[in-house]
């Protein structure tokens, strides 16, 4: 009998080894997946080997260069750049940050600080579920009805001017397909994002410091200004980047509100960080401008252009993207580090 | 302090009526967000069904049963065909493949993550994953576009002789599959954690391995959680629009054979957006209809695994 | 026999005075004749459908020291949170009865639980200190009350550390973290950011229950020194701390007052067997 059991037991070891192995295979999976996919674009874009080109050259020229970074559109694949994509991301993701930030965080406040706990709080929070599993492009459409036609409500295109210590700021009405449509769209579609990732940092501040608080006599606004929104900083601003950075690389609700394919100017035509400074008509003329986008950028190169070089163009931005991208979630991930061990209770 | 009545009433209106509004404001902040579902709501069911602000509604010109029932998406063809059939089963191919590709993918991941990896190891892989579901779709479509499907489904599909097309359904389902792997993986990872120990320690104590333990005890008493991560993570699948516009194609077909060019409902939104149908006519609308028929079934999805994790959740708690 | 042992505490804590100058050892000798600060008339308290306080009253003497005494869910941390009303961020808890401070119902619609706040002050059994300077932590008081003179603010910190027995310990590094003091500083550091908005009653919960011996002692001391000039109201497991620091002993159980008394005679004569069971330890 205890043989039988012995050779059971082997048996049960070896399947649950094999399992083991299965499931450690799958986890390198996606790993392996990502390492292919970098070095392919990576090979791709510097020209080093390129396994997709026809013929016996296996290397091509190195498309990562500065022009890349500083030129604008172009038909030649050689002088081509993605400064306007570069400029649209950065302006499209400031407007989207100073919108969804105050009202994602607001909303993260309410929920986890005055919020009681009933019918309409649930449905609140149930809906913030449901609004983070809406598809991207959905989102575009709403965008394209809500900002970019207004409903068709303003019969002729018009526009307001709102009186800024530089000078006029116009806002056409309907939005259009300006800066102001795109930002309004994505702050829509990364607000559940920012309010989830702010209750979570609100939720790791302790309790005690609320009450220490409050039993010294602040009101419950004091101290949630005073004491529970620096606590919980570092959490929010780690949220907050990598909300930023999904932003970033959308693409479908950004085409669907029309970001312009081929542009050749930078928004409110700045084209140096020292105009920022200079050219205060440029600013004010920047959340109406016309703008690309660095995925748009990409998508373009990709799909619409008649030289198939332009492919390899694409790669190289693919790689300007991806470093982005990447700084970004680093700073989060040494926020979230420096600041947590600081912060330890 | 004697005789000083209500010494402790001093100051309190003025500051009463500042902190009733600060928390009105953060109220009506937390409404932004059911504010957007309505308005979603309203513009897709305006603008498809009943033709509200001036242009004319989708299901006005184009009843519902052609729209369900016929077999061509040709909206710029002649009076244009309106089926939604083909648009439905690109998106099945692509959406298929995905979970064929990212479910069991993801889950396993999920099972190494939370029942064999030492903390050391998973604070390692899961932010590598989380770079994989951090890059943009366009990337994805453009790694299908230009690798995969050249590199990888056309050779093995001249293997057996079956011409591929350059945009095909099996090239954009694999990289959404690969897509949705860190979701499923970190989704049923959670839901795999919140089973009590005890249980486990139970099913050593009877003497099971690991995989005894992983598969008999373990998931099946996450399954409720687990379904409700794939259904989540195929919804997803669902609403991706660059990577299978990019990779899948814009051609919509009624086809068996995945490796045609096919177009999925989010692809033809894209296309229709970029297209130059005029604003208010009845292509242009189609994208309302469509849309509107995505939402649905991705908001039912949705609905749907929230409500089985929130009961999945008071199980455990 | 323990009996005896508190017996002792106490009558060593009656011969400290006689070393202390003439003024404070007259304080130190007759708090019961001190005009009445915190009184509690019927108080009964609910959570949600749970009742967790029956009918208490009892009145509390000014510049006092009261411990509330009693095995663990007796209600008196509970008791001890309705007279600054921090119950009141507690969803679903419901009050009958009244709760005076100088004769004020604290609970009435005209009271404005900030001003009750800063007026009734509290120490909590873990400290928590907030995340910033040590300055900082003992600054918010005064500063959300509107102070924003600097040297003010100074003096209010340097005031509240000495008064806290503190100062020397940390006056060299006022604006490094407060996270880094040890666990007994750090509640020090509490009870000088509760003195420094000037409240007139204090209350405790549990202050010492999570520090060693030493810094227990120091704490003790301080709420010795304290109640010169504030009304004290202190949670405690521990009953030879109630022994040793308090004037006044309140005993509850199961969220009935038992018995409150002078301490010397809760403790030598109980007039209630439960009384006398929990303190001698036989308690069931």
């Amino acid at each position: 009998m205890s043989d039988v059991f012995q050779r059971r037991l082997k048996r049960r070891q070896r399947t649950s080894r094999i399992f083991e192995l299965v499931c450690l295979l799958s986890t390198w999976f996606g790993l392996v997946v990502l390492v292919v996919l970098l070095t392919g674009l990576m090979l791709k874009a510097t020209g080093t080997w390129d396994p997709t080109a026809t013929g016996a050259a296996k290397a091509t020229e190195n498309w990562l260069t500065p022009t890349l970074l500083t030129n604008h559109m172009s038909s030649d694949p050689e002088r081509a750049g993605m400064v306007a994509s570069i400029w649209g991301t950065c302006w499209l993701i400031l407007l989207t940050a100073l919108l969804s930030v105050p009202v994602g965080l607001g909303a993260a406040v309410y929920l986890e600080e005055y919020a009681h706990e009933n019918w309409l709080t649930r449905f609140i929070r149930l809906n913030i579920a449901n609004l983070a599993g809406v598809p991207s492009i959905v989102f575009g459409i709403l965008g394209l009805t809500a900002f970019v036609r207004m409903f068709g409500f303003f019969g002729d295109p018009t526009a307001i001017g709102v009186p800024l210590g530089i000078g006029m700021l116009k806002i056409p009405l309907p939005f259009g397909k300006s800066l102001l449509s795109g930002a309004f769209t994505l702050s829509l579609l990364i607000l559940p994002i920012v309010i989830i990732a702010s209750q979570e940092a609100l939720r790791a501040v302790p309790q005690s410091i609320r009450h220490a608080s409050l039993a010294i006599g602040a009101t419950k606004w004091q101290t949630i200004w005073h004491q529970v929104l620096p606590a919980s900083l570092p959490g929010v601003m780690t949220g907050v980047i990598l909300a930023l950075s999904r932003a970033i690389g959308e693409t479908a609700p950004i085409i669907v509100v029309g970001a312009a394919s081929y542009i050749r100017f930078n928004p409110g035509n700045i084209e140096r960080m020292s105009e920022l400074v200079t050219k205060a008509d440029g600013l004010l003329l920047v959340p109406s401008s016309q703008y690309t986008v660095m995925p748009l950028q990409i998508y373009n190169w990709v799909l619409n252009s008649p030289d198939p070089e332009f492919k390899n163009v694409a790669s190289a931005a693919i790689v300007v993207l991806l470093v982005i991208l990447l700084l970004m979630n680093g700073i989060a991930v040494y926020i979230r580090n420096h600041f947590s061990k600081r912060l330890d209770w | 302090m004697k005789g000083q009545r209500h010494s402790l009433a001093a100051k309190a209106s003025g500051r009463r009526f500042w902190e009733s509004s600060i928390e009105f404001s953060l109220f009506s902040c937390a409404l932004v967000s059911v504010l957007t579902t309505a308005a979603i709501i309203f513009v897709l069911f305006s603008e498809a069904i009943f033709g509200l602000g001036g242009s004319v509604a989708f299901f006005q010109e184009v009843s519902l049963w052609h729209f369900l029932t016929d077999t061509k998406w040709a909206p710029q063809y002649g009076e244009g065909e309106f089926g939604i059939l083909p648009l439905l089963v690109g998106t099945m191919w692509v959406t298929g493949i995905a979970a064929l590709i990212g479910i069991p993918f993801g889950l396993a991941t999920a099972v190494y993550l939370s029942e064999y990896a030492s903390p050391r190891t998973r604070r390692i892989i899961k932010p590598l994953l989380e770079i994989l579901a951090g890059i943009p779709t366009v990337v994805y479509g453009y790694f299908a576009l230009v690798f995969i499907t050249p590199l990888v489904i056309e050779p093995f599909a001249k293997f057996f002789g079956i011409p591929v097309d350059t945009f095909n359904a099996v090239s954009a389902g694999l990289v959404v599959g690969i897509m949705i792997i860190p979701m499923v993986s970190s989704l049923s990872e959670d839901v795999l954690r919140a089973v009590p120990r005890g249980l486990r320690e139970a099913g050593y104590a009877l003497g099971s391995t690991r995989f005894d333990v992983s598969v008999k005890v373990v998931i099946p008493a996450a399954l409720s959680g687990i379904l409700a991560s794939f259904l989540l993570a195929i919804s997803r699948a669902l609403g991706e629009t660059m990577a299978v516009n990019i990779a899948g194609g814009v051609r919509p077909t009624l086809t068996a054979n995945p490796f045609e060019q096919i177009c999925t409902m989010t692809s033809n939104i894209v296309a229709m957006a970029g297209s130059d149908a005029p604003a208010g006519s009845v292509q242009y609308q189609s994208i309302y209809a469509v849309a509107l028929s995505l939402f649905a079934i991705t908001f039912a999805m949705n609905v749907l695994s929230q409500f089985i994790l929130n009961k999945y959740r008071e199980v455990y708690q | 026999m323990e009996l005896r042992t508190f017996d002792n505490l106490i009558a060593q804590r009656k011969e400290e005075p006689e070393t202390k100058p003439e003024s404070e050892k007259q304080e130190a000798k007759s708090p019961a004749a001190n005009p009445i600060k915190v009184e509690t008339r019927n108080l009964d308290f609910f959570y949600g459908p749970l009742q967790a306080l029956f009918g208490i009253s009892m009145a509390m003497p000014e510049k006092s020291v009261t411990a509330l005494i009693g095995p663990s869910g007796c209600g008196k941390s509970t008791y001890l949170r309705t007279l600054n009303r921090m119950n009141d961020i507690v969803e679903g808890t419901r009050i009958h009865g009244e709760v005076m401070v100088d004769s004020e119902d604290i609970y009435s619609s005209q009271v404005d639980v900030v001003e009750l706040r800063k007026k009734v002050g509290m120490v909590f059994q873990k400290s928590n200190p907030f995340p910033k300077s040590i300055f900082d932590n003992i600054a918010f008081g005064p500063r959300i009350g509107g102070q924003r003179n600097k040297k003010e603010l100074e003096e209010i910190v340097v005031r509240s550390l000495k008064q806290a027995a503190l100062w020397d310990e940390v006056k060299d590094r006022l604006h490094s973290s407060a996270l880094a003091m040890s666990g007994g500083q750090q509640q020090r550091l509490c009870i000088a950011r509760t003195l420094a908005t000037n409240p007139e009653v204090i209350l405790m919960d549990e202050p010492a229950s999570a520090l060693d011996p030493a810094s227990t002692s120091r704490i003790e001391d301080l709420i010795f020194e304290l109640k010169k000039n504030y009304t004290i109201i202190i949670v405690t497991h521990n009953m030879q701390q109630a022994a040793r620091v308090s004037d006044f002993t309140a005993f509850f159980y199961q969220g009935r007052l038992i018995e409150f008394g002078t301490t010397r005679d809760l403790f030598t004569t109980p007039k209630e067997k439960q009384t006398e069971d929990y303190i001698t330890g036989r308690f069931g």
